[in-house]
């Protein structure tokens, strides 16, 4: 058996009077790229932000058995759960080192040192642009940066908000190549993607959110063959 | 010449003194306007500007990190000013006992939010530490201090280390529970906090004014000006706390996690900074840089417990200027805006409030139709 | 009725007071002060509660008009009556010099700007030798109504509280109409607002004069009911006190302003009189209590009193709006074939090599296409594809870098939403942009702004009730039309997301538009919420109302339009009819590359 990570258990989330997440529950075990899938506006998005704090949620998250539906973004963020956001909330106006050392702001300063090594080796780019600003950067090499930022807090759950939005099909094939490599290095993740079909492609579990509920879930391998599935959400044939 | 304008050399700082409407008249109006006048002119606004620079950076520090317009960063002044002052009048100042009623406020929001949401015995642990036992352990030692008649640097460091935690502690009771409301909450809550400054000023200091003496006696005579060892001090600490202030943003991993909270909140907490951690390394900078002021003003000019007040909006025209956003910008403004009030306090000194202020319309206006702003739905 | 029974009580409460025997004068004075200072809330909730705009400064508007009736009456001995005008213009000139900046300042910078005129205004008072400097001005005549002198505190309290009952009752009224949707709409959604038609600027400097010309009333009243007029009471202190009274009463409600002076005037004479008195200490504590108090309400009960106060009454239903005329339409009416059929097929909105760069970075990189007369054309493209930016350029949002927008031949490019509007392009937001403490209805009529003509005075006088019965009408019939009448009456924000981008549409509709511009208006949408959208869509393109939507639903798009236009990093990659775009090579590169 292997061990449960994240466990979201019947999590709802509203904005004021509306109901963006209802009752939606999902896991992740160790060692898993698990995605969720949907349309705009079905809710994806939110669901990360209430596992990671940023909102309110009714339900229970729990994380490696503990419930850390009450604890602040921090103290999660302390724990290993990690988001790098859709809009990827770099540091713009600070250099690509300093986004770095304060992505190990809750790491022992030397681990913080070995970790920025491992990130630069796994980002080469990262390294050449160390002193360029965060804003100046391209859309692929600002993606790089906030999952190497995310790195630097060693997760034991990287989540992942559209990593491919608004990247060239090329740089997207990057992006999801980074996502297998970081899994087989043992970093465990939940994804959140618009394309798809990409997202199935890699995930070994998938689930479709549609209007802030699951509606279908089951392994990615299936999910890519049902037809219905194909027809809303891998665009059109 | 100095005898024909003796305000000047009287009181160097005369921008900075009580300008309520009851204010005298007309100050002897000059003959002629020659070039010793406006070089006494510029000197008086650089110094009074120099620390109004250091007020402006203050504001937009506290702002960029936690979108709060303090008005009542004037009151740290004044608090800085007369600590220091009644200090060296071998006083013991109230600080010593708003430092206490601080704490212990502050340690009944945390016990209250701990009851709440639970936390332990170490968190309640930390927050007597840092609420009660450290407000006390200063205000001990400067019952032991006062009146002893350690020198004008032991006072300093004194009412540094007593003024600086009400900034932390002042977010804590005030700001912390709001952090996540509109600018215009917090900014509205900053104007009640300055009301509560100013009465608090008044119980634990009285209506009394008090002046600090000069930090030194030495005269230096540069070509037509005298430069007082006062001039030079406020020239020294200023330039001093801004380059420390710089190294501490640009190198230190707290320095660089307070510009990261600035530029992206929901960033900052991504990574681990804890938003009320910055929020109170904010305004504890703040409170230091209000106490340093205050220290440099204290010979200048008579502090009442009401004096920060227009000090602080005068830093905060310099600030606006710079967009409550570029320190080197709010730097310079507030040089200008001091030169531009003592221009304006020898020419028109019945006037010098009301142009200082009007000055600031322009800017803002400027400033609305540069900077873009998203609508801000609250 | 419940409302007016309690207006009702608490009028005559008010008129008795004075009468009660033995009743000491000191206390009849005090509660004429909380009138005094309930006429500057009453101003200043319209402005900073509903109209949003926060103002420290509003004592300062007292002082133009106490010390215009001041040097008027005392100096030059007129009639309290023959300077009221006077004051009352001066107030309001100062009013429309002041605003004509305010206004414009964004943001946070808004109340900065209240306070640095607040002081100046103040420190000006106390130097200017015609108002006696710092020691004011003092001799100032009695007011006398039909020669009864109103020397006697008794007297007065008649003449403060009539004003402030009818000021009250007056702001109200104009809450409640066609420019007062335009009020409400300042706090939340200007973007809104200007797309369609209303000019924010305007009807910001609106409610700014106003509130100045209640703040100038008070000052007036004040002047000759204190006998004397000094600089201190116009400073910053006051003007944070009248906001304080303001929030205290809950911003935004009018009842609350009275509410909140009461609370606020009693409280600072209790402290002034009360603390010394037991604590034996000269020491003011009230800015201290004040400032507690006014922290202490920001972190409790952010909204006010008056919504606790209201709470306790029971809840009033607002009835749904009675047909009413219709209202004229821009169009030819539906159904005269011929009519129709003139104009159909040709170009109706032309975008040509529409370009936005930010900085740097091309968002729309030279893009062409047409919208016909008649025709439902959708804008698609993967995220982050320039669409909403296109959208910006088309609605006036954001400016072109270069290229141009036309609309029925003429140029559009370079104008604001509002003149947009006009022209007869209504839009909807990808972020729904709805009031949400307004009923569904009046957010639907703000989409007919334009179509009504009442203004402020006709609104204040209950003038407009035929012009506003049409336009609620016309809303209601909208709502009707997009399926959501049952909920008419609700707050819009009570609404599912998926229904406020129905509401949405209504609203753009309620302004009778040749072309119809929608921002994903299918998302958040359920299956049979889509196919109603759809159905509507067609039925109105049947209508000979033109139709540009971005959209990311394929089946939405691919069911419904006559023409497709993608757009990839900014470029029209491809467009055609649907079919074409079907199969179109760069279209499933965009679509689907990269992922293979």
């Amino acid at each position: 058996m292997t061990e449960t990570l994240l466990a979201i258990e019947t999590v709802s989330v509203a904005y004021g009077k509306v109901q963006a997440v209802r009752g939606v529950s999902l896991d992740v075990k160790a060692g898993e790229i698990v995605t969720v899938i949907g349309a705009n506006g079905a809710g994806k998005s939110t669901l990360l932000n209430a596992t990671i704090g940023a909102l309110g949620a009714q339900g229970a998250i729990r994380f490696l058995g503990e419930d850390i539906t009450r604890l602040d973004v921090e103290d999660r963020v302390a724990r290993g759960l990690l988001l790098v956001p859709e809009r990827r909330e770099l540091f713009s106006t600070m250099t690509v080192e300093d986004n770095l050392v304060l992505g190990g702001f809750r790491v022992p300063r030397g681990v913080a040192r070995d970790t920025m090594a491992e990130v630069y080796d796994r980002f080469p780019r990262l390294k050449e642009r160390r002193d360029q600003l965060a804003g100046t950067m391209s859309g692929g090499e600002r993606q790089m940066l906030a999952i190497g930022r995310a790195l630097m807090s060693r997760p034991k759950l990287l989540m992942l908000d559209e990593p491919s939005l608004g990247l060239a099909p090329r740089i997207v094939a990057d992006i999801f190549r980074i996502i297998a490599d970081l899994r087989a290095g043992g970093v465990s993740i939940l994804l959140v993607e618009q394309n798809a079909r990409a997202a199935l492609a890699a995930a070994d579990h998938a689930h479709v959110m549609e209007l802030g509920e699951v509606s279908v879930s089951g392994p990615a391998a299936e999910l890519a063959r049902d037809e219905r599935i194909v027809q809303s959400y891998l665009g059109f044939h | 010449m100095p005898a024909d304008v003796p305000w000047i050399k009287t009181n160097p700082a005369a921008a900075l003194a009580r300008s309520e409407p009851s204010e005298g008249g007309n100050h002897g109006r000059p003959r002629a306007v020659d070039g010793t006048i406006l070089l006494f002119l510029l000197q008086d606004g650089i110094t009074n500007g120099a620390i109004y620079a250091l007020l402006g950076i203050a504001l937009v520090l506290v702002f960029a990190v936690t979108r709060v317009i303090f008005i009542p960063q004037g009151e740290f002044i004044a608090f800085g000013a007369l600590t220091y002052a009644l200090l060296e009048a071998g006083r013991l100042p109230g600080t010593v006992w708003l430092l206490i009623v601080f704490g212990a406020v502050a340690f009944t929001f945390d016990f209250v939010a701990m009851l709440k949401d639970g936390g332990g015995v170490r968190r309640l642990a930390k927050a007597a530490l840092l609420d009660l036992a450290l407000p006390a352990a200063i205000a001990g030692t400067a019952m032991l201090v006062a009146g002893r008649g350690f020198g004008p640097l032991a006072h300093a460091a004194l009412t540094l280390a007593l003024v600086t935690p009400l900034g932390p502690l002042l977010y804590r009771v005030a700001f912390m529970p709001i952090a996540s409301a509109s600018v215009l909450t917090l900014l509205i809550t900053a104007v009640g906090v300055h009301l509560v400054l100013v009465g608090l000023g008044l119980a634990f200091f009285g209506a009394e004014g008090v002046r600090a003496p000069a930090i030194s006696d030495l005269m230096i005579e540069a070509g037509p000006l005298l430069v007082s060892g006062q001039n030079l001090a406020v020239y020294a600490l200023t330039a001093a706390s801004i380059v420390a202030l710089w190294l501490f943003f640009e190198r230190s991993l707290w320095g660089k996690a307070l510009r990261a909270t600035a530029v992206n909140r929901l960033g900052a907490r991504l990574v681990g900074i804890r938003t009320s951690f910055a929020g109170a390394l904010a305004f504890g900078l703040a409170a230091l840089v209000g106490g340093l002021s205050g220290i440099l003003v204290a010979p200048m000019t008579t502090i009442y417990y009401d004096t920060g007040f227009l000090i602080g909006l005068k830093g905060f025209v310099a600030a606006i200027i710079g967009g409550l956003a570029s320190h080197p910008i709010t730097a310079a403004a507030a040089l200008a805006v001091g030169v531009v009030e003592s221009i304006a306090s020898f020419f028109a000194s019945d006037l010098k409030e009301v142009i200082v202020f009007s000055l600031i319309l322009p800017v803002l206006m400027w400033r609305s139709l540069t900077q873009t702003h998203v609508e801000e739905e609250d | 009725m419940n409302q007016r029974l309690a207006l009702g009580t608490f009028a005559v409460l008010l008129a008795v007071i004075p009468l009660i025997p033995g009743m000491p004068v000191f206390w009849v004075t005090l509660l004429g002060n909380v009138g005094l200072a309930a006429l500057v809330a009453i101003g200043l909730v319209l402005l900073t509660g509903v109209g949003g705009m926060t103002s420290f400064g509003q004592a300062a508007f007292c002082g133009f008009g106490a010390y215009a009736t001041a040097v008027l009456t005392a100096t030059h001995g007129w009639s309290p009556w023959q300077a009221l005008p006077v004051a009352l213009a001066v107030s309001g000139f100062a009013a429309v010099v002041l605003g004509l900046i305010t206004v414009r300042l964004s943001g946070h910078f808004l109340p900065l700007g209240t306070m640095a005129w607040g002081l100046s205004l103040y420190y000006l008072f106390g130097k200017i030798e015609m108002l006696g400097r710092h020691d004011g001005i003092s001799g100032i005549p009695p007011l006398s109504v039909f020669g009864i002198s109103l020397a006697d505190p008794r007297a007065a309290h008649y003449l403060i509280w009539t004003v402030v009952i009818g000021a009250a009752i007056l702001t109200t009224h104009l809450l409640d109409s066609r420019i007062g949707r335009a009020i409400r709409a300042l706090r939340r959604g200007q973007i809104a607002a200007e797309s369609f038609g209303i000019d924010v600027a305007r009807t910001k400097l609106i409610v700014f004069v106003y509130a100045a010309l209640l703040a100038g009333l008070s000052g007036w009243l004040y002047a000759h009911v204190q006998r004397t007029v000094t600089p201190a009471p116009f400073g910053l202190n006051a003007g944070i006190e009248y906001l304080f009274m303001a929030v205290v009463g809950g911003a935004g409600q009018i009842w609350g302003a009275i509410v909140g002076a009461g609370l606020v005037t009693l409280l600072k004479e209790a402290l002034q009189r009360v603390v010394p008195a037991v604590f034996g200490t000269s020491v003011q504590l009230e800015g201290v209590v004040f400032g507690i108090a006014l922290v202490a309400l920001l972190q409790v009960a952010r909204e006010g009193l008056w919504p606790h106060i209201v709470g306790l009454l029971p809840a009033r239903q607002r009835a749904a709006p009675k047909p009413a005329d219709l209202l004229a339409r821009r169009a030819p009416v539906a159904g005269t074939d011929s009519a129709l059929e003139i104009g159909r097929g040709e170009a109706l909105l032309v975008l040509d090599q529409a370009r936005k760069q930010f900085g740097g970075l091309v968002a729309v990189n030279d893009v062409s296409f047409k919208v016909r007369r008649g025709e439902i054309v959708a804008l698609i493209g993967p995220n982050g594809a320039g669409k909403s930016t296109t959208f910006n350029l088309i609605t006036g949002v954001a400016a072109l870098t270069a290229g141009t927008v036309r609309y029925d031949g003429v140029e559009i490019s370079g104008t604001s939403p509002r003149v947009i509007a006009r022209h007869g392009v209504a839009r909807t937001f990808q972020h729904v942009k709805l009031n949400p403490d307004m009923t569904v209805l009046e957010n639907v009529a703000l989409g007919a702004h334009l179509r009504g003509r009442a203004g402020i005075l006709a609104a204040m006088l209950r003038l407009d009730r035929r012009d506003e019965a049409r336009l609620l009408a016309e809303a209601a019939h909208q709502i009707e039309r997009i399926g959501l009448g049952e909920h008419m009456m609700k707050p819009a924000g009570s609404l599912a997301l998926g229904q406020q981008r129905m509401v949405e549409i209504a609203r753009a509709l309620a302004m009778d538009p040749e072309l119809l511009l929608l921002d994903e208006p299918a998302a958040g949408l359920r299956h049979f919420e889509k196919t109603a959208l759809a159905d509507l869509l067609d039925r109105l393109r049947a209508e000979g109302m033109s139709v540009l939507l971005v959209e990311h639903d394929m089946g939405f798009v691919m069911g419904l339009t006559d023409h497709i236009v993608v757009l990839d990093f900014g470029t029209k990659i491809a467009e055609g009819p649907p079919e074409a775009i079907k199969t179109h090579p760069a279209v499933l590169e965009a679509y689907l590359g990269g992922a293979a």
